[in-house]
């Protein structure tokens, strides 16, 4: 192999695991040491300029970084990203003095459509930087789905609301209650630009017998959700049917428990473990009494005398084909009845786009979605952008911020007439941590405590209250000892073969065994002559320039604790550790 | 600094017949200075007792005094251990020996601890052919006591504080040859690859088993004039051929057709496999062995690898016909069979 090029900032960027994973790239090491400095409004400030929503993804995100972590590779769990998020969030102190300074106007114009995170994302971006922005949300507030589709006991209203209103507050014009009805009306203003972050609003419905009977008791479930949030909804019937195995599908059942639900049960097509919905909101379901139905594909609605009297299902069971791809067979049982007042269908959602003429620049292609560069996030007519859900197709939180940050870079280049397709480089630096005499900035120590467990309310008095937030967060000292699990990622051990010696005490003292001194070969013949096997190909093999024996040295990335005991062990500093900081450019 | 190592470990560590992974072999975080040749010798006997699945509740790791006696903190944490007064490492050895020959005895010195103060006694020792692994990590000064030049060091060889040394140097190994070692070998810190098996197999033998390891101190000894700097000992190494200890079953592969296969069983069933170029040293045959050292000195060569091999001496157990059983498995009656047995004794001898 070549030496690895350590100045390609992709390289240790890969290496942090977590912050690679975050489709925004927040630098979750960075501010997790801050959060065990007690340092909350700085860890919360790294958060915000990542991903603008730290108090509400520290609740409800996704978290791609934990499945990532590093340290579900060598314990059991991976550190509890998410909910450190929340604990900077929470003990954060008034943090408005931090926000960027809005610049004097520049003359430029931008109208977003849709009060979700990706539109406000963008204007994060472009009102510091003098931009004058038109906000269009057919609700009667900001906050999109983030607002209309989680529940307030997931995520309470005023932590949305700050956060949203940090955003709005940079002077951005709302134009609430409005809906956009035409595209091309909008692009015949003024505008320099204009950005779509209108999510994918329609929830897919299920066309069986009994559907239009019973129209009166059978819901699209974001729209139920939607009717909730607003206080349109109070009430639902004792027995009820959640369709789909989602996040929304969730949502649907624990509200539904707190509406006056008693008999709540979730029925999936698939196997359980084919479930799309996160582990923890699963659980979360489960805790809350609510049966999951596996391997019922629904037949039909059954009404009595004009009334929803409940459903029935076909069971089945999953095969799988040598790709991996499921059919679900019929097990040619009889069909089995399930009683309900009420169903809620939260079986996936669609974009829709009636209001995008279709002579007005912007091509369609695949199932009728915009065509959206994937880098630039601009559509076909130069002026319109699309992010979040609006680009291609349901996603999350996170993924709508990263789009956000993305498109207000864009938007901004278009409208000072640079090529946009030339992407910004990220921020980097790579700096030593060296102390003194085997003394380093950071905490180097390696905490062996298991992961922390958030507290909940109690079951009874959570079910009691709609808008109580189920989930404590963890309290500053839990707070710290969770934040004392990571393992710091982003300190890099950073070597130079000019200075070894190769004299083998980084190899002896390394825990995980994971640097070798071996003759060169192509990569994967030389994973499988390693110390031990690099089997886990997602990570990346670390190798030198030649060495005086004529060996490399090669260091698999995988399992690496960064602990510094290398560089600690190493005579000539021909390790160091360096921590690698890596910032995506934003516009503002 | 550190002081602890986590604990968390590869989670794909291979495991040994004994259910062990390496880390069950492994001591506390090394207090040496960084980049000791010792670590990797330390590093070479956990791996070897890994490799071998030994029990390490059945091992007595044995030192002296000195920075490669520090040493046995750092590794089979399990184990039975005797830090002794300096250089009295083989007496103790010794009287251990003589009362649990059933334990296996690693035991670790410098070339301070064993050419200069221990000399006395390593020469008995060797002479009695006790049944132990000897390593002596040599590095050419006593580095406890700030570097001065110790009875290994090569005459002309200069240490950081640049003054040529001035005396002969003593060569361990053909010391223990002559004196009737069955086990002599020389390796180096820097090549596990060699070191390991030549542990493993000296653990096997049946009697008294030397390895001197040059193992540079990189505080006092690793100047570019100094002859077990690592830089010197890498461009100046010289290996008599390769050995692998296998279990008797398995299967003897040649890898190059044009070196010679040697197999030496050993007393315990399983085998050596000494690989090595034709017309180059005999291992089994003392002259040979001795000639060769004297032309590597000639040439300026370290020579390295398994050095003498004899299989058939008797260990010491053996020549004073002892009890097969470990004293502390005998019961009071056994140890004191009282003044009857006592009377008929002193009664045979009248």
């Amino acid at each position: 192999m070549k030496p690895t090029n350590i100045k390609d900032p992709e390289f240790f960027h890969k290496v942090v695991d977590c912050q690679y994973a975050c489709p925004a790239h927040t630098p979750v090491p960075e501010y997790i040491r801050l959060i065990a400095a007690g340092r909350y409004d700085d860890a919360y400030m790294v958060n915000w300029e990542s991903n603008v929503f730290p108090g509400i993804l520290g609740r409800v995100c996704d978290r791609p970084c934990e499945p990532a972590c590093r340290r579900g590779r060598v314990e059991e769990e991976p550190v509890a990203i998410c909910r450190l998020k929340r604990v900077a969030a929470d003990n954060k102190s008034d943090i408005t003095d931090r926000l960027p300074k809005i610049m004097a106007k520049n003359g430029k114009k931008v109208a977003m459509i849709g009060a979700g995170p990706a539109s406000l994302t963008v204007a994060r971006g472009l009102a510091p930087l003098g931009y004058e922005i038109d906000l269009f949300d057919e609700q009667e507030v900001g906050g999109g789905f983030m607002r209309s589709q989680i529940p307030s006991f997931r995520l309470p209203e005023s932590v949305l609301s700050e956060e949203v209103n940090y955003v709005l507050d940079m002077g951005i014009t709302t134009h609430f209650k409005h809906y956009v009805e035409s595209l091309k009306a909008l692009l015949e203003k003024d505008y320099d630009a204009i950005f779509v972050g209108s999510g994918a609003p329609n929830g897919r419905d299920l066309k069986l017998p009994g559907r239009d009977e019973g129209v009166e008791d059978i819901h699209i479930g974001i729209n139920w959700l939607e009717s909730v949030a607003f206080d349109h909804t109070e009430s639902i019937g004792k027995n009820v049917i959640v369709l789909g195995g989602g996040n929304t599908a969730m949502d649907c059942c624990r509200t539904s428990r707190r509406l006056g639900g008693v008999n709540v049960k979730v029925v999936v097509r698939s196997p359980k473990a084919d479930m799309k919905a996160s582990p923890w909101e699963i659980d979360d379901a489960v805790g809350e009494d609510i049966p999951i139905y596996e391997n019922h594909t629904p037949l039909e609605f059954v009404i009595e005398n004009g009334k929803l009297k409940g459903m029935k299902f076909d069971k089945v069971r999953a095969e799988y084909d040598e790709n991996g791809k499921r059919s679900l067979i019929s097990t040619g049982e009889e069909p089995v009845f399930m009683e309900a007042d009420q169903v809620l269908i939260a079986i996936g959602q669609d974009n829709a786009y009636p209001w995008i003429e279709r002579d007005i620049g912007i091509d369609f292609g695949k199932w009728d979605m915009p065509v959206v560069d994937e880098s630039t996030f601009q559509s076909t007519n130069e002026k319109v952008f699309f992010g979040g859900d609006a680009a291609f197709g349901p996603s999350n939180i996170i993924t709508a911020v990263a789009h956000g940050h993305k498109a207000a870079v864009s938007i901004h280049k278009f409208c000072i007439g640079e090529d946009i397709t030339e992407r910004p480089a990220p921020g980097v630096t790579l700096l030593s941590q060296k102390m003194g005499f085997h003394e380093w900035t950071y905490d180097n120590h390696i905490d062996h405590e298991l992961r922390n467990i958030v507290p909940h309310v109690d079951k009874e008095t959570a079910l009691k209250n709609l808008k109580l937030e189920v989930e404590k967060g963890f309290d500053q000292e839990i707070g710290y000892e969770e934040a004392m699990r990571c393992l710091n990622c982003d300190v890099q051990t950073v070597f130079s073969d000019d200075l070894c010696i190769e004299c083998d005490a980084c190899i002896d003292v390394c825990p995980t065994k994971c640097i070798n001194f071996i003759d060169n070969g192509e990569e994967d013949e030389l994973r499988t002559r390693l110390m031990l096997p690099a089997n886990n190909k997602e990570q990346d093999l670390y190798v030198s320039g030649d060495l005086p024996t004529t060996r490399v040295m090669v260091k698999d990335e995988n399992v690496c604790l960064h602990c510094g005991l290398c560089a600690e062990r190493c005579p000539t500093a021909a390790w160091d550790m360096q921590k690698f900081s890596y910032s995506t450019t934003k516009a503002g | 600094m550190s002081y602890l190592k986590s604990s968390f470990r590869h989670p794909e560590s291979p495991k040994n017949d004994l259910g062990y992974t390496e880390a069950v072999y492994e001591g506390a975080l090394s207090t040496l200075c960084a980049g000791c040749g010792h670590d990797s010798v330390s590093a070479s006997i956990i791996n070897a007792c890994f490799e071998l699945s030994l029990e390490p509740h059945r091992i007595a790791k044995m030192s002296g005094i000195g920075c490669s006696s520090k040493t046995p903190a750092y590794f089979l944490k399990g184990s039975h251990g005797f830090n002794t007064v300096h250089g009295r490492m083989p007496s103790v050895t010794t009287g251990a020996n003589l009362a649990n020959r059933d334990l296996t005895y690693i035991a670790v010195s410098g070339d301070g601890d064993t050419a200069s103060i221990g000399m006395g006694q390593f020469m008995h020792l060797v002479r009695r052919n006790l049944n132990m692994v000897y390593i002596c990590m040599n590095n050419g000064v006593y580095g406890l006591t700030k570097g001065q030049d110790s009875a290994t060091a090569d005459i002309g060889s200069a240490s950081k504080k640049g003054l040529p040394n001035m005396y002969k140097p003593m060569d361990l190994c053909e010391l223990s040859i002559s004196l009737g070692s069955g086990y002599v070998a020389r390796s180096f810190s820097g090549d596990k690859d060699q070191l390991v098996p030549l542990i493993k197999g000296a653990i096997k033998h049946n009697g008294f088993a030397f390895i001197d390891v040059v193992s540079p101190c990189v505080t006092f000894n690793n100047t570019s004039a100094s002859t077990k700097g690592y830089e010197w000992v890498r461009d100046h190494k010289e290996a008599t051929g390769t050995v692998d200890l296998v279990p008797k079953e398995q299967e003897i592969i040649v890898r190059e057709p044009n070196q010679i296969l040697e197999t030496i069983e050993l007393h315990d069933g399983s085998v050596l496999h000494l690989r090595r170029q034709p017309n180059s040293l005999d291992i089994q045959s003392r002259e040979s062995v001795l000639k060769s050292l004297e032309d590597a000195k000639q040439k300026e060569q370290v020579l390295t690898g398994l050095l003498y091999l004899n299989t058939k001496q008797k260990n010491t157990h053996e020549i004073i016909n002892t009890s097969d059983k470990p004293l502390n498995s005998m019961t009071k009656d056994d140890l004191c069979p009282g003044s009857e047995i006592l009377e008929a004794i002193n009664e045979s001898l009248r």
